[in-house]
């Protein structure tokens, strides 16, 4: 156990392992490696046994089985990493930005008294803290910082690192919680599914999607028509589901779909992180946005700086025109 | 049930933001201030929640920006007590800082539920719910879509999002704090009228603290806008050109059928 070492906590709901875990454990390799620590992985669930093989780049695992981490309650996983930490004192602990982590990084960090970076787009050792680049404001403003004081937690932004391919031979460790743990303050009930029914958008070649810049719910049927013209589906940001425009199933990015289309037309999304995360594999991305700055353009192969509202008519037209 | 709202004043992105002359902050005076998205989310959990169930809601924020009008427009949505912390400065306090004095307030207002936005964008080193509810030694659960009343008076049940449209729908003990990511329905719209109208008749608890920066355990280097390594080729013109030229790569890349 040493500060030059480095903990992923890795994240597992409903018996899925997420991508970012293994986004961590390159980043985290790149740390442990720079101060000649180890690379630890720490897996919270009912048996993580069945994560071991995709896990081994680790070098050691620390599988935490208790039945109380079958699903997800921050009481019972935040007293399990705590006693993780505790025991082997690493100096960084990479936690993704997904559901569970925006829980469990910063109420460990405020317990431990411990710095907490989200965001993270890079890092690396500089003497003995840390330095790295953090992205805030929605993509358009960056950071960068240094803590002086080690441990530190670090919020790594899903898809800013490469997932690791390396196979190694983590060394299995079963550890059992010192006390039974208890979900007393916050409990479980149910998974609540997304009704059947909707498009599945994960499916769909061709995406029309939509962002604050549509400005008004009547407005997302100028979507729906350009959709149609192109034998596609429309899709939106999270602001369009947060005002209740279009179902959830509909939304792309870390919270909602990643999507892979040969088309993704972007239409009033300014890009912020989390909503490129889920869509950057497209094939060809084309940018509606009346910013210029906006952090679409950096990810979409071709931009147009104009009014989605205005460009709708025109192009539906353009399209329909082509066609024939 | 008494439910306490924070809410916050973050730059408005959708105007340029400046960095300032030692190139490791925001220029804070130039900047405009909005809501913070999911905080006004937290406000209207909070209101449908007290229509549903009665109550109160209080809502406490601090005093920098435009806050008095983000107050007021609090007040004419249902808001019963408004709550302004003075502020030497024109920016909000680190989040571990701002905690400790959000705490102080809340504590004095008694509220068994605390709803506050789930993250601000300005926010990089610290996240302001968790560490409120560490500051007030309450329950947390956050990245919430949902509040209802639970199946006992003492608890709520509230849906956390996952990825792929999922959620799951957890029950808390009360008192608790929730980092809300959207509430039941969109932030309603109030009138100017009724705004004007609680400009006239509502004021301010303005408790007597003033509430200095602190220091955060991260130091800022340098801020700079993002540099991409790429960058889309931009399409010129008109919209009629615009998407007469989008529709030639479509047909480009026979995505046109």
């Amino acid at each position: 156990m040493s500060s030059r070492d480095v903990l992923v906590v890795a994240d597992v709901q409903r018996d899925v392992l997420d991508d970012t875990t293994l986004e961590l454990l390159s980043v985290g390799r790149g740390l442990a490696a720079a101060a000649e620590g180890q690379l630890m992985c720490v897996v919270l669930s009912a048996d993580g046994q069945p994560f071991a093989e995709s896990l081994s780049a680790a070098d050691r695992l620390l599988l935490v089985n208790d039945v109380q981490l079958t699903v997800y309650s921050p009481g019972p996983y935040v007293t399990a990493l705590q006693e993780v930490i505790a025991a082997e004192q690493p100096g960084v602990i990479l936690v993704g930005g997904t559901s569970i982590g925006w829980d469990i990084a910063p109420l460990l960090a405020c317990r431990l008294q411990a710095p907490l970076l989200t965001g993270c787009l890079a890092v690396q050792r500089q003497g003995d803290g840390l330095s790295a680049s953090v992205s805030f404001c929605a993509g358009k403003m960056m950071a960068d910082v240094h803590i002086a004081k080690l441990p530190a937690f670090l919020m790594v932004m899903p898809g800013s690192s490469r997932a690791t391919d390396e196979v190694g031979r983590a060394r299995v460790e079963i550890r059992v919680p010192s006390a039974p743990l208890a979900a007393e303050q916050i409990r479980f009930q149910e998974w609540v599914l997304p009704e059947p029914g909707d498009v599945d958008i994960t499916q769909q070649s061709i995406l029309v999607a939509v962002g604050r810049g549509i400005q008004q719910e009547d407005n997302v049927e100028l979507a729906e028509e350009l959709a149609r013209v192109l034998h596609g589906a429309v899709c939106a940001s999270r602001p369009v589901v947060d005002q209740g425009w279009l179902p959830a199933t509909r939304q792309v990015g870390k919270s909602g779909m990643t999507v892979k289309p040969k088309l993704y037309l972007a239409l009033g999304i300014s890009g912020a992180p989390e909503h490129v995360e889920g869509m950057k594999g497209a094939g060809l991305i084309i940018a509606v946005n009346t910013d210029p700055n906006a952090p679409i353009f950096d990810v979409a192969h071709y931009g147009a700086e104009i009014d989605a509202l205005d460009l709708l008519p025109a192009l539906v037209e353009a399209v329909s025109a082509k066609k024939v | 049930m008494n439910i306490a709202v924070v809410v916050r004043q973050v730059p408005d992105l959708i105007e340029s933001l400046d960095i300032d002359s030692t190139a490791s902050a925001l220029d804070w005076e130039s900047i405009s201030f909005i809501v913070n998205e999911c905080d006004d989310h937290a406000l209207e959990q909070a209101l449908l929640l007290k229509e549903a169930n009665g109550g109160t809601v209080s809502v406490v924020a601090f005093d920098f920006g435009d806050v008095e009008n983000t107050l007021y427009t609090a007040a004419a949505k249902g808001a019963e007590r408004l709550v302004k912390i003075p502020c030497e400065t024109h920016r909000h306090p680190s989040p571990w800082t701002a905690a400790s004095w959000y705490a102080q307030v809340i504590r004095d207002l008694a509220a068994d539920l605390v709803l506050v936005g789930v993250q601000a964008h300005d926010e990089f080193d610290g996240v302001l719910a968790p560490a409120l509810a560490t500051a007030l030694s309450m329950p947390y659960l956050g990245v919430i879509r949902g509040v209802q009343a639970g199946s006992r008076p003492t608890t709520v049940a509230a849906c956390k999002e996952f990825p792929r449209a999922v959620r799951a729908r957890m029950e808390i003990e009360l008192p608790a704090v929730l980092g809300i990511l959207g509430a039941d329905r969109p932030p309603r719209y109030v009138p100017v009228s009724r705004i004007r109208n609680a400009m006239n008749t509502v004021h301010f608890e303005e408790p007597g603290l003033n509430v200095p920066l602190g220091e955060s355990p991260v130091s800022v280097c340098r801020l700079y806008p993002p540099v991409s390594g790429t960058h889309a080729e931009m399409i010129a013109g008109s919209e009629a050109e615009a998407a007469d030229r989008i529709a030639d790569i479509l047909v480009e890349k026979g995505l046109l059928s």
